[in-house]
């Protein structure tokens, strides 16, 4: 252990985060406004999404903690050493072992069981936002469920592109209630979302909201009858491991324009080419 | 001051209510699932899991009603100097405690508004039974029904009509807890 409490943060904080977590998995995809605390990282590196794990964080638990699908990106290293410094848990990499993983901008690839908790880290929770700026207006804009404006949204994409180019951050409907940002997960992963056996906890530090979706809730992600939604990713197998089921990265590999794609989830990746998969550019 | 008072609360504050909220959110995010809360020794008639909840969401921010026979010296003293929550009557609280019979009318406790949804109050109810069987339960964590022993259904029917308004409800029996979200459909 260490010289810090618990999980880094003093208990009051913790009791208030755990509050506006209960009124979040009570109201589902509702943002519930918390008081955000300074933390010892930069806005914008799962400030929220660390006030979330520190305050649902048991001394049993087995934590994970991935960037973009990755366990061994800047960001998800520097989480899980802050946790295990402060916190003294366990961690892992392997997405069946852990209890409580925080995510930025993706969904594991191996689908969650009851017992697990996903906590993601949020830039923007508020879906309505990049068309409506006016906090007083888009809190209004939810009590009301005036949602025609982010319908507007998906049309024009329509009409410039001929589909909904909305490709990451796809807003859902929560319960057939509220309109929630899942987050920057690409929409390959909003599928996921849904009738998940795992709590999902969403924690935007700088924008100070928590919200949250309890286990098995009905998400729908919005579109229209004719163009209804599609889970898109890139159109290969993976590099490394050959899954062509999962969702890719495409990596620059030299300088006459040679690229290969590989699996965002590294544990997923991992565990395939344990298990013996090759892709074709696999050494 | 008695020396009950004083003792009671978590052994080990931090980690003892880590592991409490585990149980309270998981009883929440899984309504009709029961589960056990320990580390906290309140004076009667609490029980030991709602003293738990107590201690672990309940601070100086959060205006505690408590109701009926809860509503007595030593558990004015023991949430006093454990929490140091301030008392209030229903319209004003966070949180109220007591038995189901002492509660009512639940139109006194603040639901929310329309904007602030959150802002509403959530009732631990102390029971004498806490068992998977009785009312039949369907929404969000629940994979397909779930039961519970509910001390009735009408007016949790007539509260989860007011969603997203609505208040939540905190269920404890000796050591053991469920819970019932204003998101519950109750048949």
């Amino acid at each position: 252990m260490s010289d810090y409490n618990f999980a880094y943060l003093d208990e009051q904080t913790k009791r208030m985060i755990r509050r506006a977590i209960l009124k979040g998995l009570a109201i589902p995809g509702y943002q519930v406004p918390f008081a955000s605390r300074e933390m010892p990282m930069p806005y914008g590196w799962g400030t929220g999404g660390v006030q979330v794990s520190a305050a649902v964080l048991t001394p049993d638990d087995r934590f994970k903690v991935i960037d973009q699908g990755a366990d061994d990106t800047t960001n998800a290293v520097s989480i899980r050493s802050f946790f295990e410094r402060t916190a003294g848990v366990a961690t892992t990499t392997a997405t069946t072992e852990a209890t409580v993983i925080q995510t930025r901008h993706r969904i594991p690839e191996v689908p969650l069981a009851e017992g697990q908790i996903l906590v993601y880290q949020v830039p923007i929770p508020e879906p309505l936002r990049f068309l409506e700026p006016r906090e007083s207006e888009t809190r209004k804009m939810h009590s009301l469920e005036e949602y025609g404006l982010m319908h507007v949204k998906l049309y024009e994409d329509i009409s410039r592109h001929g589909h909904i180019a909305t490709s990451y951050a796809y807003p859902v409907k929560v319960e057939a209630r509220y309109v929630m940002d899942p987050s920057p997960i690409p929409k390959f992963d909003n599928p996921k979302l849904g009738g998940c056996p795992a709590i999902q906890l969403f924690g935007a530090g700088r924008e100070q909201r928590i919200y949250a979706l309890p286990p098995y809730t009905r998400v729908v992600s919005l579109d229209f009858e004719d163009h209804p939604f599609e889970a898109t990713k890139a159109d290969h197998p993976c590099g490394l491991c050959g899954a062509d089921d999962s969702y890719l990265d495409e990596v620059i590999i030299d300088d006459t324009g040679g690229r290969m794609f590989v699996c965002s989830d590294t544990d997923y990746c991992e565990t395939r080419q344990a298990a013996g998969h090759r892709g074709k550019d696999a050494a | 001051m008695q020396a009950q008072t004083l003792t009671g609360g978590f052994a080990h504050p931090s980690t003892d209510a880590a592991d409490a909220f585990r149980g309270v959110m998981e009883a929440l995010a899984r309504p009709g699932s029961i589960h056990t809360l320990t580390g906290a020794l309140p004076p009667a008639p609490l029980s030991s899991a709602a003293g738990a909840a107590l201690l672990t969401l309940c601070d100086t921010e959060t205006p505690i009603y408590l109701a009926g026979a809860t509503d007595c010296a030593k558990v004015r003293a023991w949430i006093a100097f454990h929490t140091g929550a301030p008392l209030t009557g229903p319209a004003h609280c966070m949180f109220a405690l007591g038995t189901w019979d002492a509660l009512p009318p639940l139109s006194a406790y603040p639901v929310g508004t329309a904007e602030y949804p959150d802002r509403s109050a959530t009732l631990i109810v102390e029971c004498d039974v806490l068992l998977n069987a009785g009312a039949t339960l369907t929404g969000p964590g629940i994979r397909e029904t779930a039961a519970l022993s509910l001390p009735e259904t009408q007016a949790f029917q007539t509260n989860a009509a007011l969603f997203p308004l609505g208040l939540d409800f905190l269920f404890t029996c000796r050591d053991r807890i469920a819970a019932l979200p204003r998101s519950t459909k109750v048949l």
